[in-house]
């Protein structure tokens, strides 16, 4: 039993040292480099993937080991884990010190004030009782404790240095309970609209088309928000570099949720639309060309989806639009032979390098599209999950889905396929993507940090020094009557440079003892 | 809508600044050299030593004290060095000023403005702490990375004079990357103080080691002041600019912190930094554990200046390379 709380002890006494803290914080450090050096999932999905493809074994072995979500690896978390039960072990006993210390008188005046760093000896005329109220005059400001009998001044200045070192590392603490908090009951999600009077609501998961919840949500109590995005606009300089993204929206919340009251707001990069403890941020934007497709009955069908943007210099988007449904039929074997995917290039401001198509810049100037028409089965029943923006090569493959038109078409052109279909490409809409962010505890994260800086600076810039004086009757004869002032200083802080304030007020006080000995 | 137009006549001045501020470190950067290769070794210098220190405060030890007949030709080159230094400075911030005017917003909007700046900060940390301490000697050791970096940032990293991005149109621009640039400015000087006292301390304990460099370098004790100073000056400041580029991130990038490379990087630096103060703290790390740690630091520092814009891509990356 004994040998247990020995070792128990002994445990903590090694966790809670300096020595072992240090380890720790150099520890930290280094595991934090493969999370800067190596591809992140979090940060970047696909890149992660193509790394570890390269990589073989080695890039097996590292994802195995939570090298690519570094800083949610096990690994990680020990550490952190451990720095921070040091640092409460440290923290208690600290605290209870320095509550100690703040009632405390400062320590009594050492025998031999000459072995002090800092010392100083000079004789006066004055009493004893005269040098001791001149020092404490000069030492307001000090804590100071004064014997008379023995005539000597202890003073101590700068106790909130340990003040801001407390508050900086309980700070630390609650900056880490509040950031786990945040990943706890926070959650972020993306959307694509189109800038065209889209709507969306915060309402479901299902309305995000992707969605991160924190360990706590479970998309049942989303903060209720409507938004209608109405306008997109970039500016650009003559090369193509962006001035400004810019999106006109409005919004609903609280009770206008069920009437149809809107309020304005500009979202902008740099300025989110911040309500009802959610922030709503402009992420991205892009094109979404509208195809009109009249039947050879005549029905006409039209739709404008989102394309991606590959380039981001000149926007020219890659993607693909489908028409899943043709008119007027109603068999689904059928059907599945009569379905269209319109896919290939937009250019927002199109160039030709033969019959090749190329955007030289991002704005809508003159916008052309290449496109490869596919008709047949888009294999959208097929049980594997289609992108929005390729059709399913497995369908190109097996011969199911057939390329039946290749053409480039500017803005109202069309082009007509076999069976009498025309394609029309009939306008564009710009889209905006949105990501919606809920944190509850970022403004404790932003509280915590203030006290971090306050604290460490206070901790860093303040000195903790002491200054003694000893003042002693001269012996008899010639120097009767008068005393012999020691003083001396010690700062109790590395590097302190304690010598110059020192050195100011010992001659403040020669001087004072001058005046009145005058 | 301010910072469109660019006026390129100032431009192209700044342009012609920055590379004569090169020119005019390098040649004061040879007259150290000089000075160093011509002084006696470990000359009589005096040093302002905190320990002792006498009652009358007003006993000047400044270098640029009250001119004395005799000087020895070293001590002249080196006096000249740092008037040369001080030349380089005043260019250096004038290009800098310069940019600014010509695209009407702060000069460090991309990274070939801010190594400037972070250089420009280095130089004059550099020449403060000389007003108060013996460091000339350093000299040639503090120019010659900051020639490099600027040698580096004008060669391979210029940017044309440019209107800010979208993202970085905020005027936490101003607030985050100035704490930014003065922490690794200053940092700067730490890392090779700290460089600089492994050296001696090695040539303390094996004077054979290191003895022609060494044996010219400060004491050891003033090379470990520098560094200290320096680092716990910055460490505040660099806390700072971590807390307000969360800030900036909050409302840029839709959250505060994202283990974004740059992130990563600024966050592993400040352990390294909080590493250093804690192991001036702790028994038996004080001396030279404590230097490796802010050699390490400035390495971090250094990597996080600009290879990580290239190595890396990251949100922090259209800080406008190529």
């Amino acid at each position: 039993m004994t040998d247990l709380r020995a070792f128990l002890r002994n445990t903590w006494r090694g966790l809670t040292s300096m020595r072992t803290a240090l380890i720790l914080l150099f520890l930290l450090a280094v595991a934090s480099f493969p999370g800067a050096l190596l591809p992140q999932r979090s940060l970047n999905a696909a890149k992660t993937e193509e790394y570890i493809q390269q990589h073989g074994w080695w890039g097996r072995t590292l994802d195995q080991l939570g090298f690519f979500e570094a800083f949610a690896s096990p690994w990680f978390a020990a550490i952190y884990v451990l720095l921070f039960i040091s640092l409460i072990g440290c923290l208690i006993p600290r605290t209870v010190e320095y509550a100690r210390q703040m009632v405390a008188k400062p320590v009594l005046t050492p025998r031999n004030l000459a072995r002090m760093p800092h010392h100083h000896q000079v004789e006066t005329a004055l009493p004893v009782d005269e040098v001791l109220s001149a020092a404490r005059k000069r030492l307001r400001g000090w804590r100071i404790r004064v014997d008379e009998q023995q005539g000597t001044i202890s003073a101590e200045r700068g106790y909130l240095r340990e003040t801001g070192n407390l508050v900086f590392h309980f700070a630390l603490l609650g900056l880490l309970v509040a950031f786990g908090a945040g990943k706890m009951f926070g959650y972020e999600g993306q959307v694509i609209l189109l800038a065209n009077g889209s709507t969306f609501c915060n309402s479901a998961v299902l309305n995000y088309d992707s969605f991160r919840a924190g360990l706590r949500v479970d998309g049942t109590n989303l903060s209720p928000f409507c938004l209608r995005v109405n306008e997109f606009k970039a500016t650009y300089q003559h090369n193509g570099q962006p001035i400004d993204f810019q999106s006109k929206m409005d919004y609903q919340i609280g009770d206008d949720l069920s009437g149809d009251r809107w309020q304005q707001a500009d979202v902008a990069v740099n300025h989110p639309l911040r309500i009802v403890g959610d922030r709503v941020y402009l992420q991205g934007h892009g094109y979404a060309p509208t195809f009109e497709v009249t039947f050879p009955g005549g029905e006409q069908r039209s739709s404008t989806i989102q394309w991606r943007p590959g380039d981001q210099s000149t926007f020219l988007s890659e993607g693909t639009t489908k028409f899943p449904d043709p008119p007027g039929i109603t068999d689904e074997h059928q059907r599945r032979e009569r379905q269209l995917a319109i896919t290939g290039l937009f250019a927002p401001t199109a160039q030709y390098n033969g019959a090749i198509l190329t955007s030289v810049f991002p704005d809508l100037l003159k916008p052309a599209v290449a496109v490869d028409v596919y008709r047949g089965d888009l294999g959208q029943d097929s049980g594997r999950s289609q992108s929005i923006f390729e059709i399913d090569q497995v369908m190109v493959k097996s011969g199911k889905l057939n390329k039946v038109a290749r053409k480039n078409l500017e803005l109202g052109q069309d082009l007509t396929l076999d069976d009498g279909t025309k394609i029309k490409f009939a306008g564009v809409e710009q889209f905006v993507s949105l990501q919606v962010s809920h944190d509850p505890a970022q403004v404790y994260v932003l509280l915590f940090s203030v006290l971090m800086i306050g604290g460490i600076f206070f901790s860093l810039t303040i000195k903790r020094r002491r200054w003694w004086m000893r003042a002693t009757p001269a012996g008899e004869g010639a120097a009767a009557g008068r005393t012999v002032v020691d003083v001396g200083g010690l700062a109790r802080t590395d590097q302190a440079g304690y010598g110059e304030e020192f050195s100011r007020l010992t001659s403040d006080l020669v001087t004072e003892l001058n005046k009145r000995g005058a | 809508m301010p910072g469109t137009t660019i006026d390129l006549r100032l431009a192209a001045l700044s342009d012609w600044t920055y590379i004569s501020t090169i020119a005019i470190y390098f040649l004061a950067m040879v007259l150290y050299a000089v000075e160093l290769a011509f002084s006696r070794k470990r000359a009589p210098e005096k040093e302002l030593v905190a320990a002792g220190a006498v009652v009358v405060p007003s006993a000047e030890a400044t270098p640029a004290s009250a001119a004395r007949p005799e000087r020895s030709l070293p001590d002249r080159v080196g006096r000249m060095a740092v008037a040369f230094t001080v030349l380089g400075a005043l260019l250096h911030v004038s290009s800098l000023v310069l940019r600014g005017l010509a695209v009407d917003r702060v000069p460090w909007g991309n990274v070939y403005e801010y190594i400037s700046s972070v250089c420009a900060v280095a130089v004059i940390a550099y020449l403060v702490f000389l007003r108060r301490h013996p460091v000339r000697r350093l000299g040639a050791y503090v120019l010659l990375p900051l020639i490099v970096l600027m040698a580096i940032g004008g060669k391979w990293l210029y940017a044309q004079a440019a209107p800010l991005v979208p993202a970085l149109r905020s005027y936490w621009i101003v607030i985050h990357v100035s704490a930014a640039i003065i922490s690794s400015g200053v940092l700067l000087i730490a890392g090779v103080a700290s460089v600089l006292y492994l050296i001696r301390k090695a040539n303390d304990e094996n004077p054979r080691r290191f003895a022609r460099i060494a044996e010219k370098l400060p004491e050891a004790s003033v090379l470990d002041r520098l560094a200290y100073r320096t680092t716990i000056f910055t460490f505040p400041i660099w806390t700072f600019a971590i807390v307000c580029g969360a800030i900036w991130a909050e409302s840029a990038w839709g959250r505060y912190w994202g283990w974004d490379p740059k992130e990563t990087c600024a966050f592993i630096s400040w352990v390294f930094y909080a590493c250093f103060l804690h192991a001036r703290a702790t028994a038996g790390f004080r001396d030279k554990t404590a230097a490796w740690i802010n050699v390490g630091g400035f390495a971090v520092t250094v990597f996080n200046l600009f290879f990580i814009n290239f190595v890396l891509t990251g949100l922090h990356s259209y800080a406008g390379v190529g």
